[in-house]
């Protein structure tokens, strides 16, 4: 985890110090003096080899540095302030996710070729091809706009939590639900459901504790790489929902050449990225003891 | 029940795996429907900008963004331009991207997968561990730095997808590899005494297309996504040029007033995604029959 982690660090510190414009070019020019003291106050006119290492230094104290475009803040303080929203988010989207795909899935695979499993297969399939960016416009535009249910933008009530946590949740529901029903499938025909039914267990009983927990094996081992995609998938709710999340600030950061808060998010979400993964390797032994032994 | 207990013809000619992988894609009939609206996807794509009246530059701030009409089939756009015609050239940018991505990811992936899969030990190792390591990354932030920090060029939009989207790819190839590895027409190669890269591309590669042609139809869509994901988020393609993404994010700032111009975009590239998923799996279970029909 480390080295990922430092390769991820070096490759972007220097990937943004290597292009032109720097943090302090804005299109009213600053005076040269006022420009060379803020240089000189954020370390920025030392030699790169000099700033790398400040640079390392600081990370293992766990330190992403200042904040160029607020002054007087810490990279840290901003990310922990806006993470707790992309957070939040990313939580109501991975439940709406799961919630969604799960049964769906589940149900599809109880009776195949029957229209219980072509309706939710027909859904899921339409859903990996509609993507966030064309779900939430239309979401928006039915349930904001037409309908007036909700408030098209916005983060304040329990309400504005909706629309988002759906936009990005729905699109991650389908292959979820394309998973479960092929494992599920695959599932049924194993001895010990038979073995289940021929103990005499309801059907309930046999197929969402015996089965589905064997059958959710693929799907939470896909919601680690998933989740990296609803981070990218933030980006675009969080712009188009206008929440004050970490996507919108790493965007505006990647503008602004603002290399600490460049490196500082790109680094934080490299490093929750490692840990939900962990995560899933821990939640898969949990859910399947037989993995301890391999 | 006609014919059944009748044999085959004696004289019939022995089929070729790759026409009998074309027989069982042409009983697909979703399939079959996917290949034909790609095409003509395509097809529009290309000739569709030179046939119609309009063209997708000229504006007409007098016109403006007018409903679907029998001048303009699709209505226009807040500059008074043919939203039909504005799609079509969109659509060319978002199928190129799609196509060169994928290729290059192809590029990277299937000779990264080749060699890791032949060379084996502890080379194989260090090379996989390396993939592992990267998809723990977050790709988009590095595709989003990349166009902000280099320049929004059509260019390195390619190389960036392509660049990012290699991963599966390599893990696909090198499994595949190491199971081809232990067949007899490799261990007779290299007894014939032809040198490892010979054997890679001559023996190996032709016995890997099957799997790489399945798994690039299933990358297209996804580099699509990336390219409208970040002209969506305005860092892709700049105007006059213009994708889907772009549309369909320009639509969607306006969509209160003129929600035909999130729509047809939308319903544009939702359509075209879902045709290649459908000739991806198509296609998967053509060339290979045993594979299972979920992923």
């Amino acid at each position: 985890m480390i080295p990922v982690l430092w390769v991820v660090a070096t490759v972007v510190f220097f990937m943004v110090r290597f292009v032109p414009g720097g943090p302090f070019d804005q299109e009213k020019a600053l005076p040269e003096a006022v420009k060379a003291q803020l240089e000189t106050h954020y370390g920025l006119d030392r030699p790169l080899s000099a700033q790398y290492a400040r640079y390392l230094g600081n990370l293992l104290c766990g330190d992403l540095g200042p904040s160029y475009k607020y002054p007087g803040w810490t990279v840290n303080e901003l990310i922990g302030e806006r993470a707790k929203v992309s957070a939040e988010l990313g939580f109501w989207a991975l439940l709406v996710a799961v919630l969604a795909g799960v049964p769906a899935g589940a149900l599809a695979a109880m009776r195949p070729n029957t229209w219980t499993d072509h309706v939710p297969t027909a859904l899921a399939t339409l859903g990996v091809c509609v993507p966030t960016f064309v779900l939430g416009p239309l979401l928006i535009l039915v349930f904001a706009l037409g309908l007036g249910w909700f408030h098209p933008l916005g983060w304040e009530t329990w309400q504005d939590r909706v629309l988002p946590a759906l936009a990005l949740g729905l699109v991650f529901a389908a292959p979820v639900a394309r998973l479960t029903r092929g494992s599920m499938l695959e599932v049924r025909n194993q001895d010990y459901m038979r073995t289940a039914k021929a103990k005499g267990l309801g059907v309930g009983r046999v197929y969402f504790v015996h089965g589905l927990r064997n059958a959710l094996l693929p799907v939470v081992t896909y919601l680690g790489p998933a989740t990296a995609g609803m981070i990218s998938g933030s980006f675009v709710v969080e712009s188009m929902f206008n929440i004050p999340g970490l996507g919108k600030l790493f965007v505006q950061s990647a503008f602004d050449r603002e290399y600490t808060m460049i490196c500082g998010t790109v680094l934080f979400y490299a490093v929750a990225l490692l840990v939900l993964n962990l995560v899933v390797d821990v939640l898969l032994v949990l859910l399947n003891p037989r993995l301890k032994f391999s | 029940m006609a014919g059944k207990g009748k044999f085959p013809p004696a004289k019939e000619k022995a089929r070729s795996p790759g026409r009998q992988a074309w027989q069982r894609l042409r009983r697909n009939r979703m399939a079959v429907a996917a290949l034909v609206f790609l095409g003509g996807m395509v097809l529009a794509c290309m000739a569709g900008p030179w046939l119609l009246a309009h063209d997708g530059v000229t504006q007409d701030r007098v016109l403006g963004p007018v409903h679907p009409s029998a001048a303009h089939w699709l209505g226009t756009d807040i500059l008074g331009r043919d939203l039909l015609v504005r799609i079509l050239e969109g659509g060319r940018v978002s199928l190129q991207v799609g196509l060169i991505g994928t290729l290059v990811s192809l590029l990277i992936g299937v000779g990264y997968g080749l060699v890791a899969g032949y060379a084996g030990g502890r080379t194989d190792r260090v090379m996989m561990r390396l993939v592992d390591s990267l998809y723990a990354l977050p790709f988009t932030l590095f595709v989003i730095l990349m166009t902000v920090v280099f320049g929004q060029s059509l260019g390195l939009i390619y190389v960036a997808i392509g660049a990012v989207s290699w991963l599966t790819m390599a893990r696909i190839v090198r499994n595949q590899v190491l199971t081809l590895k232990t067949q007899p027409f490799v261990e007779a190669a290299v007894c014939l005494g032809q040198r490892p890269g010979k054997i890679m591309t001559r023996h190996l590669l032709p016995n890997l297309l099957g799997t790489v042609i399945v798994y690039a139809t299933l990358t297209v869509p996804g580099v699509m996504l990336v390219e409208a994901f970040i002209s969506f988020l305005g860092l892709g393609v700049k105007a006059p040029m213009t994708s889907w993404g772009l549309l369909i994010k320009e639509g969607a700032d306006v969509m209160e007033e003129f929600p035909w111009l999130l729509i047809f975009p939308s319903g544009f590239f939702s359509l075209t995604l879902f045709a290649l998923n459908f000739l991806g799996d198509g296609l998967r279970d053509a060339l290979d029959p045993r594979a299972g029909k979920e992923i």
